[in-house]
């Protein structure tokens, strides 16, 4: 057979055993955390980046970039603020938690003149994330807590020109997105993560791009990790950017046989049930949804409340749609603690038959 | 869940049984289609995107595409291609087939597919290893395959041989690899038959029970297979090649082919086939007597397509019953045949009304649920309206002599009462609203322009209408529209206000109008929310949900705005004016204009203005959304707008050759200097005049008023006045200011009023729409003329439209009432300066807005730093300074600049 065998069997059937049990949680926004410490220009550079570039790099670019704004370097930088939001999503109740990595790949990076540290804020935002899961499972042995390393959509899609006069032009290539995500993901394995999440998918080229470099890089270590896959759908349209269905979404990624597909961002809970409905009648994997806090307002602000946004997403999982969820844009820990009581004790999802024979 | 293929393009394909047979289109294929591998040769990608539009629209479910060709960079050419059919919807939504021999050119392809294809082919050709390693890449890439019956001996062709070949690759890739049966498509080989070699004869029957074997044995897989080579040795003559193939595939089918690469818009119908035809075909296919070939030859020239053969109109819907006619018509805007079939479906009513109720109505439902489901644009449902419209004026004879006869009058949704607010005269956008309520049959009561508060008023009471619609485009409607407000609140009227127009906002209607009625006030943001706003406050059932959630839209609105205070906070007006944009003035010279004091231009040539329009407001006037002409292929609006164009060009060409409008225009310019924060407009000297300006102390002509930004800004940055770019009076320099008032709306009226009386509203739209770019576009081209001609001071400049649009060159021409000069009421002394109304005809209103509506006016600078800027918010110290030097009140002042306040007027 083609498949190599899992890198932790144990920390696998662990994960089937509770994804089999109950709904799991995962957990919220990290960008919307790291707002609330309104974090300057220093505190993001940290000692290391002081000057605005990476005074350990030799081979770095002289002059100085402005650093704020790069969530992920905090990783580096802040370390402490970042387990501090994992450890606050974990204690809020969350299963699984996201590293700090949404845009830890060489072309998002590149924005700051950082491309080289595309390994290093991988493999540490795993470690982060880790040791803060460590941690809470010491303390609550019967909840398991699993690391997912992140893999976003990077700034660029493979699959939509850039340039309205031409229509066939592409800012990246599969293969610079393939060489991206290799170099992430081997960062995220190696810091520790129990699964990779191929997530925010605006663009499915991107992915598949993301979920090849992931099956040549099982190939090549000869063992794997469980990849969950989370697609965004960006308006009422009821499309992801790159113009497919829910569906058809599903189909296009199926092949690399996730242990879930889902839905997360750009929309909030309400508006995105028709589609995880969708998945869930299609899917053979379990299913997820981490959906935003509503829609932005007028200022870019999210204001669904924790109550609004667990009430609907009570309902989701009373109607048997759900076997993971959260939140993405806007979610605080109180949104992860109120969801989680929501979908306390309701029956996760069942798997059609066919892939319970498989599994 | 059952073990069926599931493919994606923008849209999931699920090969299901009862699809019973896939049609992968095959016309993209440069091996296959001589035209497609020319347009490719010679780069002509547009069309070739366009063979690939007809094969699914011909019904293709998978489109196949192929580069191979020895003197094409297949790779290349692979990435391309599918590179731009990505960005075309209607393609994209199909699974894409990557067709090639060589394995580069097939990953070349599958790295642009973000859907879920197929990869043709792979075959044991190279032995087991190359065969799975291939297989696992298409496996990793996510696509389906197609494994030719090809081993390293060769190309099977015995029944035996397909079948042999085809089991042993299956069986490698479900045990060495996981691939998905359901994944896996054999393609057991399509052979020429009928080539006068005895060996061929049975190459069909080969395939079709091979077929029959691998899907015994495969039910999970698919057979597939290059359908026209099995006609090869009958080219030329495509009536006997489809007339085999569809034979080929009634029987292959039948055996368990289910997927097949065809020319989806030439396949015909088995049973359609001339019964001689069809049995010496069969003789062939089946290979059931050894003369079968000669036989078919002897009819074969009889078959030709005879050249020349036109495609006609297709009228199939005119065959329908009337009731489907009528629908047809409304939906698609076609006013062609709708009187007859009014008639026709009158004489089959009880009563006219009937008509109007039942089969009207319902094609107007139709057109209302396809616009609300954003599946049908503006111009479209304007054109529905205007056959809607054509049909209830027929009708109308015949009710009103029924009415007369029963005393009966129809039901309608509810009575609106509309108007675009005193002093304002824009009205295409009100206009629109009230076509799109009618069609949702409303009773729409449209009172025009300019119509007082009272009258409105009055007429709701009259009417008995149950709302009332606002609607205006400059700003001070706005102040006016919270004047209605109060009045309807001071005369205890209840019935809902609606608030529309261009520079309304929900921000304003929640803070300036709605505080001010207490009964429903609800801000439409533009005419396709019109309805169902409308649809909401008559509704018993909805009017409160509804309204309950706007007064909270809106308290929160209000609530917001107040947490937010004013932004940032203003600086005084000494700091503002100590950071006023300056230059050394000593250093420059002012442009000396060589046609000082007014021109008058008399019936200006429509047809070069034509060439300056700014396209892009036109489709946002109606709504379709986007920048021309990228617009023209928006893949939501394209065709829309597409038609839209058309439209408008024709109309443009009559308009022009018939001369419906005329064009007039004046400039003049003027000596001046800025004092402070005006500007001091002086006579024209007569004769010879230097830069040097002794008679600036002269009692001026006019004092031109402006307003400067108070916004903290970095010292750098200046706080803009636009006097800020006329050398100051202690300068001495003799410096200058120009003037302009243009219109292309002399004449429309009667047009509007033809167009109008005969039930035409989009025709009377897109006119009027058509005249303020025809307005605009005269401001632009005299704009340029006054740079190069007649102020003279950028003679040898050469820019194309496009950069005219993006404002590249050198001076501005801002227009009182917007940003940079937000007092209308400055209009008046352009006006007075430019005699713009003797010399154009131009009138202004009340609250100084333009009639003809389709006019543009300002002034000119030709500083090289001259640029527009937004005055914004201004604090009372500027407020009461400027009422000082217009000689108002501080009321007025407050009345006139109501939207630029940063505070709240007592």
């Amino acid at each position: 057979m083609s498949t190599p065998p899992w890198l932790h069997p144990e920390r696998v059937a662990l994960l089937e055993q509770q994804l089999r049990r109950r709904i799991l949680i995962l957990d919220g926004g990290m960008g919307t955390m790291l707002q609330k410490h309104a974090l300057d220009e220093t505190a993001f550079r940290g000692e290391r980046f002081v000057d605005g570039h990476d005074s350990s790099h030799a081979h770095d670019h002289p002059g100085e970039c402005d650093l704020k704004g790069n969530n992920d370097l905090l990783t580096l930088t802040n370390p402490d603020i970042i387990r501090g939001v994992h450890e606050a999503y974990l204690e809020a109740g969350a299963d699984l938690v996201e590293t700090n990595t949404f845009n830890s790949t060489r072309i998002s990076q590149a924005d700051y003149h950082l491309e080289h540290l595309a390994y290093e804020l991988n493999l540490e935002g795993a470690r982060l994330a880790r040791a803060a899961c460590d941690a809470w499972e010491a303390k609550t042995p019967e909840q398991p807590r699993f690391v997912i390393g992140v893999l976003g959509p990077t700034s660029r899609t493979a699959s939509l020109s850039p340039d309205v006069n031409d229509p066939g032009f592409r800012n990246v290539t599969f293969e610079e997105l393939v060489t991206n995500y290799t170099e992430a993901a081997n960062g995220l394995i190696d810091g520790g993560a129990d699964l990779i999440m191929v997530e925010t998918i605006f663009d499915t080229l991107n992915a598949k791009a993301a979920l090849f470099a992931l099956s040549e890089l099982f190939h090549q270590r000869g063992e794997r990790v469980p990849v969950m896959i989370s697609g965004t759908i960006t308006d009422r349209s009821g499309r992801t950017l790159s113009g497919q269905t829910a569906e058809a979404f599903y189909y296009s990624v199926q092949h690399a046989r996730p242990i879930s597909v889902g839905l997360n961002c750009a929309l909030g809970a309400a508006d995105l049930r028709p589609h995880v409905q969708t998945l869930a009648n299609v899917a053979q994997c379990f299913v997820s949804t981490h959906p935003n806090a509503g829609l932005p307002n007028a200022f870019g602000e999210y204001d669904e409340t924790p109550e609004q946004m667990a009430s609907v997403i009570g309902g989701f999982a009373r109607d048997g749609l759900l076997n993971l969820v959260g939140g993405c844009c806007g979610t605080t820990p109180a949104h992860i603690k109120a969801i989680a009581e929501a979908v306390y004790g309701v029956a996760p999802r069942t798997l059609p038959a066919q892939a319970q024979e498989a599994a | 869940m059952p073990r069926y293929t599931r493919l994606s393009g923008l849209e999931p394909l699920v090969i299901t049984p009862d699809l019973l047979f896939v049609n992968v289109g095959e016309r993209t294929n440069v091996t296959g289609s001589a035209q497609f591998r020319k347009l490719i040769k010679e780069e002509r990608y547009e069309e070739a995107v366009d063979v690939a539009r007809q094969q699914v629209a011909n019904g293709a479910q998978i489109i196949d595409v192929n580069m191979d060709e020895g003197l094409i960079d297949s790779e290349a050419a692979m990435t391309r291609f599918l590179n731009l059919i990505a960005a075309e919807p209607d393609i994209a939504r199909v699974p894409v087939m990557v067709d090639s021999s060589k394995w580069s050119v097939i990953e070349a392809g599958l790295r642009c597919l973000q859907g879920k294809g197929i990869v043709n082919s792979i075959s044991m050709k190279e032995g087991e290893e190359l065969f799975l390693e291939h297989a696992r890449m298409v496996q990793q890439y996510g696509a389906a395959v197609v494994v030719m019956a090809f081993d390293e001996q060769g190309q099977a062709d015995t029944c035996a041989r397909k079948v042999d070949i085809c089991s042993r690759a299956y069986a490698l890739l479900t045990t060495r690899l996981d691939f998905p049966p359901e994944d896996i498509i054999f393609d057991p080989n399509i052979f020429a038959i009928a080539t006068g070699i005895e060996e061929h004869n049975n190459y069909a029957v080969d395939f079709i029970e091979a077929t029959r074997e691998l899907k015994r044995r495969f039910p999970d897989s698919h057979i597939s297979g290059g359908v026209s080579n099995v006609s090869f040795s009958f080219r030329g003559n495509n009536t006997v090649r489809e007339a085999i193939h569809s034979v080929f595939l009634y029987h292959a089918i039948k055996a368990g082919m289910d997927m097949g690469i065809v020319n989806a818009g030439a396949l015909m119908i088995y049973d359609d086939l001339p019964t001689e035809l069809r049995e010496r075909v069969e003789d062939v296919v089946l290979n059931r007597r050894a003369d079968a070939t000669e036989r078919l030859l002897e009819i074969a020239d009889n078959y030709k397509a005879r050249k020349g053969e036109v495609v006609v109109e297709n009228l199939a819907w005119r065959e329908k019953p009337v009731r489907e006619r009528l629908s047809h018509a409304l939906v698609h805007g076609i006013d062609q045949y709708v009187v007859e079939d009014t008639e026709a479906a009158r004489v089959g009513s009880s009563r006219p009304l009937d008509v109007i109720e039942g089969p009207l109505m319902d094609g107007m439902n139709v057109v209302g649920d396809l616009f609300g489901a954003g599946k049908m644009f503006l111009p479209q449902v304007v054109k529905s309206a205007r056959v809607m419209k054509k049909a209830v004026a027929h009708l109308i004879p015949y009710i009103e002599e029924e009415k007369a006869r029963t005393g009966d009058a129809g039901k309608s949704n509810g009575k609106i009462i509309m108007a675009t607010v005193k002093g304002d005269v824009h009205d295409i956008g009100k206009n629109i609203v009230g076509v799109v309520l009618r069609c949702n049959n409303f009773d729409v009561v449209d009172l025009g322009v300019m119509v007082p508060a009272q009258k409105i008023l009055d007429t709701a009471i009259a009417e008995n209408a149950d709302i009332i619609g606002l609607s205006g485009l400059i700003t001070p409607s706005l102040e006016e529209m919270s004047q209605v407000a109060r009045e309807m609140q001071r005369q205890n009227f209840t019935i809902p206000l609606m608030i529309g127009g261009a520079t309304t906002s929900r921000a304003h209607t929640a803070l300036k109008i709605e505080p001010h009625y207490k009964s429903p006030t609800v801000w439409v943001k533009d005419a396709s929310r019109a309805v169902g706003v409308a649809q909401s406050l008559v509704s018993k059932d909805l009017v409160d949900a509804f309204i309950a959630k706007v007064r909270a839209e809106y308290a929160e609105v209000r609530e917001r705005h107040k947490q937010r205070g004013s932004g940032k906070p203003l600086v005084p007006m000494e700091k503002a004016r100590g950071q006023r944009y300056t230059t050394d003035w000593a250093a420059y010279q002012p442009p000396q204009p060589r046609q000082p004091g007014i021109t008058v231009f008399d019936d200006y040539d429509l047809a070069e203005l034509r060439e300056y329009i700014d396209w892009s407001p036109f489709f946002n006037a109606w709504e379709l959304a986007g920048r021309y002409p990228a617009i023209l292929d928006d893949e939501i609006v394209g065709v829309q707008a597409r038609e839209l164009f058309r439209d408008a060009q024709a109309m443009l060409d009559r308009l022009i050759a018939e001369k419906w409008l005329t064009a007039r225009g004046v400039i003049g310019f003027w000596p001046a200097c800025s004092v402070g924060d005006d500007i001091a407009v002086h006579s024209v000297p007569s004769g010879e005049s230097g830069q040097d300006w002794p008679e600036s102390s002269g009692k001026p002509l006019a004092m031109l008023h402006h307003l400067r930004q108070q916004v903290d800004k970095p010292a750098d940055r200046p706080d803009f006045c636009l006097s800020d770019f006329i050398a100051p009076k202690t300068a001495g320099k003799r410096d200058w200011v120009g003037g302009f008032a243009v219109t292309a709306g002399v004449g429309i009226d009667e047009h509007v009023a033809r167009f109008e009386a005969a039930h035409d509203d989009y025709s009377s739209i897109l006119l009027k729409a058509l005249a303020d770019r025809l307005a605009e576009a005269f401001a632009e081209r005299l704009h340029e003329r006054v740079r190069k001609e007649f102020w003279g001071y950028a003679a040898d400049e050469t820019l194309d439209n496009e950069s005219l649009i993006d404002e590249t060159y050198r001076g501005i021409r801002p227009a009182p009432g917007y940003p940079a000069c937000p007092d209308h009421t400055e209009k008046a002394t352009l006006f007075r300066l430019l005699d713009a109304t003797g010399n154009t005809g131009i009138e202004l209103t009340d609250s100084f807005a333009m009639f003809p509506t389709a006019a543009v006016s300002g002034w000119y600078f030709s500083h090289p730093d001259s640029q527009y800027f937004v005055v914004g918010r201004l604090t009372r110290e500027q407020v009461d300074d400027y009422a000082k030097r217009k000689g108002w009140t501080r009321e007025e002042a407050e009345r006139w600049l109501a939207p630029n306040l940063d505070y709240d007027p007592d």
